[in-house]
């Protein structure tokens, strides 16, 4: 009944990221991408601070991601630098070249700052729990 | 020959076929291997990173090809059925027959967004949403919630005249034509009208509602106006581009396509206006 998941979909992204290892390099070099401040040409700079509130009933954190172990390989093939969490369900997140943030449920309308993207989440949830990210 | 048209044209019976094969695919399986490989790449495709998808020159072409797979797929169950095409300019509100519950059904209701008329509604029983990133296995819709507007015709003429295909970086920060239809910059079209449609649409699994192949048929039509609108534009870059799909080179999942193969869409289909 469970149907195709999450987890499948994110198979299927690791699917992906396979083929993109077998172009060669250009997939290492976001593997293995600095998740320390990427000054874009929006005037960009650090990775925000940690965050950790009850918004709305529900626990969301945020703090930024240090490569060796986390971060691309199980996220279905890039490392945002930045993990953030709803009730300790990992909240897939994208930080955009002018330094603005989008994740999976609200993924066309930027906010400005992980907490606002953390917040935006928990509204469009509605209480609903996020599906979990973790592969395997 | 396929010939899209503009679902406000569409006569009951052409709605009935595509209505029935969209539920004859999600029967069998393959309506959401479609919405697992849009996830995929929505959450792969990054500004600093590999990019084929989304936010990429590669945009228009990776979607023209994935909706004639899509078309392709419906017309194995039914081999009258084209992809209509949504021109939010002119139906751009909620009493549009797009919505009504002979062919998409309406928005969801206020307690949870949930869809509660037409042949998507979770009540119909055709219709769960596997592929996804809650809880929640029903059709959500907030169609124009908060005031949320759609882009006006002048908005889209305003891209329109934009004569640069694609510009570096090549992603979300690029001017040019591709980036403002995307909407990741400028009066945002693609972008803005998946957000006024709301619940699966504003997400990665947004090609669980239906709306989305008519949306994406829209901005692909876009795309072919503004090539007769400018003859001596072409897509860009044309080689040696890091991370992005040049003219000649394969775009992944498919092996055998590139943008310079999607350029002209007349061997696939054509539309109901003169093209």
């Amino acid at each position: 009944m469970s149907g195709i998941t999450r987890r499948r979909a994110l198979g299927a992204a690791a699917g992906a990221a396979a083929g993109l290892a077998a172009a060669g390099a250009a997939h290492a070099a976001i593997r293995t991408t600095d998740p320390r401040p990427q000054h874009a040409p929006g005037g960009a700079t650090a990775v925000p601070g940690s965050f950790d509130e009850v918004y709305q009933g529900r626990r969301i954190q945020g703090h930024p991601t240090h490569h060796g172990g986390h971060g691309g390989g199980r996220h279905g093939g890039h490392d945002a630098g930045y993990t953030v969490r709803v009730d300790g369900e990992e909240l897939h997140v994208m930080r955009n070249a002018d330094g603005t943030w989008i994740s999976v449920v609200n993924h066309y309308e930027p906010r400005a700052t992980p907490r606002a993207l953390a917040r935006a989440a928990v509204t469009e949830l509605q209480g609903a729990a996020l599906v979990p990210l973790a592969l395997g | 020959m396929t010939v899209r048209k503009n679902q406000a044209q569409l006569t009951a019976d052409e709605k009935r076929r595509f209505v029935n094969a969209l539920l004859a695919l999600k029967r069998n399986g393959r309506y959401d291997t479609f919405v697992t490989t849009h996830n995929a790449f929505i959450m792969s495709d990054t500004d600093n990173g590999d990019r084929v998808g989304h936010r990429s020159p590669s945009f228009l072409p990776w979607h023209r090809r994935f909706l004639i797979q899509f078309e392709q797929a419906l017309q194995s169950v039914d081999r009258s059925v084209a992809l209509p095409y949504w021109d939010w300019t002119a139906d751009r509100t909620t009493a549009s027959s797009l919505w009504a519950a002979d062919f998409l059904g309406g928005t969801g209701r206020a307690r949870d967004g949930q869809v509660m008329d037409g042949p998507f509604a979770a009540s119909s029983g055709g219709w769960a949403v596997n592929v996804r990133v809650d809880g929640r296995t029903f059709l959500r819709r907030a169609l124009g919630a908060g005031g949320r507007q759609l882009p006006t015709r002048a908005d889209v003429e305003s891209v329109l005249a934009m004569s640069t295909y694609d510009a570096p970086p090549w992603n979300s920060a690029s001017d040019g034509f591709r980036n403002h239809l995307e909407g990741w910059r400028g009066v945002n079209l693609h972008n803005r009208v998946h957000v006024w449609v709301g619940g699966q649409m504003a997400t990665g699994v947004s090609p669980n509602d239906p709306v989305f192949w008519l949306h994406h048929a829209f901005i692909d039509k876009l795309w072919a106006d503004w090539q007769r609108r400018h003859p001596d534009s072409a897509y860009l870059p044309t080689a040696g581009t890091p991370n992005v799909v040049d003219l000649r080179e394969s775009m992944r999942p498919w092996t055998d396509v590139t943008p310079a193969d999607m350029l002209d869409h007349r061997p696939h289909y054509t539309y109901d206006t003169a093209a």
